[in-house]
C-alpha cells in the first residue's frame, strides 16, 4: 500500500515537472523574447519603458542565458508566487486569472458529477436488461454522444436554445451577478447556470462510462457466485447490487483519472462557444496576442490541477479497492 | 464463429468446414467482419467520403475562394427536380435586396424564371486527380454562370459557396486525419515495440512518458504549440506542422496496444521456437510476430483516426489550426462561432453533419475490425 502511494506521488511529481517544462517551452516558442513584446505593447499604449527598466527585466528572467538557466529562473520566480505580467492587461498574471480558474474546476467537476449520476444507473440497466429496447437506444445514443465533439454539441445546443426557446444558454451568471462579489446569491445563480455546460461537457464521457460499466457488469454477472446468490433465493435487486455492481465499479473509478484531463481539455473550447468566464477564452486571447506569461501560466495551472485531481482519484481507488490496498500489482 | 450455425445444415457441413479449415487468417477475418453490419455500413460511408476526397474538384461547382459581397449569406436554395412532369431539375434565381427596416440583405426567389441544371457539364477548369486537365463538373447550370445562380447549401459571409467549400474542406480534414495517424503509428509502433520487446528500464521510461502525456489536458497544450506557428507560413507548412503536433501527443494509445501485443506474444511457443532456431531479432519481429498482430494494429489505428479529425477540427475552429485560405471542416465552422451568426444564418452549421457522420463511420468500422482482428478467438 505504501509502495503504491509512493509510486503514485512520485509519478505525479514527475508529471508536474514535465508540465512545467512544456509550459515554459510554450512561453519560449514565439519568435523574439517577451521583453521586446512588452516594450512594443507599452509604447503602443503610450507609456514608454526606459532602457534601464528593459535591461532589468531581461536580467530578472535571464534572457541572454541558455534555456535551462532561463527555465530555472522562471521556476524560482514561480516558487515566490511571481508568475510574471500579463502584458496585454498590464497586471500581474494571477490578478487576471482570478477566479476564472476556480470556475474552470467547478465546471469540470460538475461535468464529472453529471457523467457519474447518469452513467451509473444506465450502465447497470443496460447490463441487466441486455439487448432490450432501451439498451439498444442507450447504445445508439452513446455512439452519437461519442462522435460529437463538445464544441459542436455546444453550438447545436446554443442554436436550439435560441431558435426554439428564444433564450441564450451561454454564460455562467445572469447579468446581475456577473461582476458582483461572491455571495450566497451569486453561488446559487452559478448553480442554476451550471447544468447546460456540465451536460455539454459530460456527454462524451457519459457515453464512454456507460459502455465501460455495461461490459464490466456483464462480465461480473456471468460468474458462478451470482448464480449461487440467485439459487439461494436472494431478491434480484440484492443479487445485483450487493456484489457485482460493487466489483464492476472499481475500473469505473480508475477511469476518472483519464476522464479529468479530457474534461478539462474540453472545457476550454466549450467555454469559448458558450462564453463561460473560465480560463478558456483567456487562454485563446493570450495566445493570439502572444501574451506568453499569461498563456504559459494557464497551461501550467490546468496541467497541475489535473494531475492533482488524478492523484486524488487514484488514492480514492486505493481506498475502495482492497486488491490495490493490499498490494497486488 | 461460423461453425455452429453451419452445423445445422448437414448437407453443406463438410464443404463449409473444409473451407473454414483451409481459409487463411485474412479470409477468416473478412468473414467475421462481414457479419458486423454497422461496420460494413461504416466502411461503405467511408468509401464514399474518400471518393469525395479524390474528386472534390469534380463535385464542387465553383471556385471555393471566389467571394462576392453581393452574394453574402444567401440561404440554401431548393432544387426543383421535375418540370412539367418530366425529370428536368432547375432552380429559381435569387435576387438580393435590402430590407428597408432592418437593413439586412434578403434574397427573394424569382419564381418566373427557371435556370435549368445540367450534370457532367463544364465549369471552372482544374486537374482531375491532379493529373488530367478538364473542366467537367458533376453539376452546372445552363445559360448562366454557376457562381451567380447555384447555391445548394447557401453562401457564407463573404458570398462563397458553401457546397463547394464543404467539398474542399472534406478533402483537407479527411487527409489530415490520415497523415497524422500515419505519423502517430510510426511513433507508436517504434516506441511501443521497443517497450514491449526489450522490457526493463527502457520499458519503464516509455511507460512513464505515456502516463505523463495521458494525464495532461491536450487542448491547452495543442493551443500553446500551434499558436507559435509563424504567421507567414504557407498552407502546406502549417498543414504538416499541425499533423506533427497532433501526432506527437496522440501516439500513446497506439503504443499501448503494440506493447501489449508484444508482451503477450513473447510468451508464445512459436516465438521461442524461432529464437531457438537462430533467427535474428529483426526476423523474429517482422516475420513471426508482426503478422500475428498486424490486424490489431489496423483496428487500433482506425479507432485513432476520428480523434485526430476532431483535434484538427477543434484547433481550426479556434483559429489556431489551419488558417484561411486553407479550407477544412474546422475552418468552415469558425463562421458559425457565435450566436448572432447562427441566428441569422443557421446553414453555416452544415459542416457539423459530415464531421459527425465521418467520426461515427470510423468508430463503427474500427469496432468491427477490432472484433474481427482475432479470428481464432
Amino acid at each position: 500500500m505504501i509502495a503504491y502511494m509512493v509510486r503514485r506521488v512520485l509519478l505525479a511529481i514527475l508529471t508536474i515537472w514535465a508540465i512545467t517544462v512544456l509550459s515554459f517551452l510554450i512561453i519560449q516558442l514565439p519568435p523574439g523574447d517577451f521583453v521586446t513584446a512588452y516594450i512594443a505593447t507599452m509604447s503602443a499604449g503610450g507609456s514608454g519603458i526606459t532602457e534601464g527598466e528593459a535591461q532589468a527585466l531581461r536580467e530578472q528572467y535571464g534572457l541572454d542565458q541558455p534555456f535551462h538557466v532561463q527555465y530555472l529562473k522562471w521556476m524560482g520566480l514561480i516558487a515566490q508566487g511571481n508568475f510574471g505580467m500579463a502584458i496585454e492587461w498590464g497586471r500581474p498574471v494571477l490578478d487576471v486569472i482570478g477566479d476564472r480558474l476556480v470556475l474552470t474546476i467547478v465546471i469540470s467537476l460538475a461535468a464529472i458529477v453529471f457523467t457519474w449520476t447518469l452513467a451509473l444507473p444506465i450502465g447497470i440497466y443496460s447490463a441487466v436488461k441486455r439487448y432490450s429496447f432501451l439498451d439498444y437506444i442507450f447504445t445508439f445514443l452513446g455512439f452519437i454522444g461519442l462522435a460529437i465533439p463538445g464544441f459542436m454539441l455546444a453550438l447545436i445546443v446554443m442554436y436550439i436554445g435560441f431558435a426554439y426557446f428564444g433564450a441564450s444558454v451561454g454564460g455562467l451568471f445572469s447579468a446581475d451577478y456577473a461582476e458582483a462579489p461572491w455571495s450566497m446569491e451569486r453561488v446559487w445563480d452559478l448553480i442554476k447556470h451550471l447544468p447546460v455546460p456540465a451536460i455539454v461537457l459530460g456527454v462524451a464521457g457519459t457515453a464512454q462510462m456507460i459502455r465501460i460499466m455495461r461490459s464490466n457488469l456483464l462480465d461480473e454477472l456471468r460468474k458462478p457466485y451470482v448464480m449461487t446468490a440467485r439459487a439461494r433465493g436472494l431478491s434480484e435487486t440484492r443479487v445485483i447490487m450487493k456484489y457485482p455492481v460493487r466489483v464492476a465499479l472499481n475500473p469505473f473509478i480508475s477511469t476518472i483519472g483519464y476522464l479529468l484531463p479530457y474534461v478539462v481539455s474540453g472545457s476550454i473550447i466549450v467555454s469559448l462557444v458558450l462564453s463561460l468566464p473560465t480560463v478558456g477564452p483567456l487562454l485563446l486571447k493570450s495566445l493570439i496576442a502572444q501574451d506568453m506569461f499569461l498563456a504559459g501560466t494557464i497551461v501550467l495551472m490546468l496541467g497541475v490541477l489535473t494531475v492533482i485531481g488524478t492523484l486524488i482519484s487514484d488514492l480514492l481507488l486505493m481506498w475502495v479497492d482492497p486488491r490495490i490496498r493490499l498490494g497486488r500489482q | 464463429m461460423a461453425e455452429p450455425t453451419l452445423a445445422q445444415e448437414p448437407l453443406t457441413t463438410t464443404a463449409a468446414e473444409e473451407q473454414i479449415a483451409i481459409a487463411t487468417q485474412w479470409q477468416l477475418m473478412w468473414w467475421r467482419f462481414r457479419k458486423h453490419r454497422l461496420a460494413m455500413i461504416g466502411t461503405l460511408v467511408l468509401a464514399i467520403f474518400y471518393l469525395m476526397v479524390i474528386s472534390a474538384d469534380f463535385l464542387a461547382y465553383v471556385d471555393p475562394n471566389e467571394s462576392e459581397a453581393m452574394r453574402s449569406l444567401m440561404t440554401p436554395q431548393p432544387i426543383h427536380w421535375f418540370a412539367e412532369g418530366k425529370f428536368a431539375p432547375y432552380v429559381h434565381p435569387l435576387k438580393g435586396t435590402r430590407d428597408p427596416k432592418t437593413f439586412k440583405r434578403v434574397y427573394v426567389a424569382d419564381l418566373d424564371t427557371k435556370v435549368p441544371m445540367k450534370f457532367f457539364a463544364p465549369g471552372f477548369s482544374y486537374k482531375l486527380f491532379g493529373i488530367f486537365p478538364t473542366d467537367i463538373h458533376l453539376i452546372a447550370v445552363e445559360g448562366a454562370k454557376p457562381e451567380e445562380s447555384l447555391f445548394i447549401l447557401g453562401t457564407d459571409l463573404q458570398g462563397r459557396d458553401l457546397w463547394s467549400r464543404l467539398m474542399y474542406g472534406t478533402q483537407m480534414s479527411l487527409t489530415i486525419g490520415l497523415v497524422s495517424v500515419a505519423l502517430s503509428l510510426l511513433l507508436g509502433v517504434a516506441l511501443g515495440g521497443v517497450s514491449g520487446y526489450y522490457g526493463g528500464i527502457l520499458d519503464t521510461v516509455i511507460q512513464r512518458i505515456i502516463e505523463i502525456l495521458r494525464s495532461i489536458p491536450t487542448i491547452p497544450l495543442w493551443m500553446g504549440l500551434t499558436a507559435a506557428l509563424p504567421n507567414d507560413w504557407s498552407v502546406m507548412q502549417v498543414y504538416f506542422a499541425i499533423t506533427i503536433i497532433i501526432s506527437l501527443i496522440g501516439w500513446t494509445e497506439l503504443a499501448r496496444v503494440v506493447r501489449g501485443r508484444f508482451l503477450s506474444l513473447r510468451q508464445e511457443d512459436f516465438v521461442m521456437a524461432a529464437e531457438l532456431l537462430g533467427c535474428g531479432k529483426a526476423r523474429v519481429i517482422f516475420r513471426h510476430m508482426v503478422p500475428s498482430f498486424i490486424s490489431h494494429i489496423i483496428a487500433a489505428t482506425t479507432l485513432a483516426i476520428p480523434a485526430m479529425i476532431i483535434s484538427e477540427t477543434s484547433l481550426s475552429f479556434l483559429g489556431l489550426g489551419l488558417r484561411p485560405p486553407a479550407i477544412s471542416w474546422g475552418v468552415l465552422l469558425q463562421d458559425a462561432q457565435n450566436i448572432q451568426s447562427l441566428a441569422i444564418s443557421p446553414w453555416l452549421l452544415t459542416p457539423v453533419i459530415p464531421v459527425i457522420v465521418a467520426v461515427l463511420a470510423f468508430n463503427f468500422m474500427g469496432d468491427g475490425l477490432r472484433d474481427a482482428a482475432d479470428p481464432y478467438g
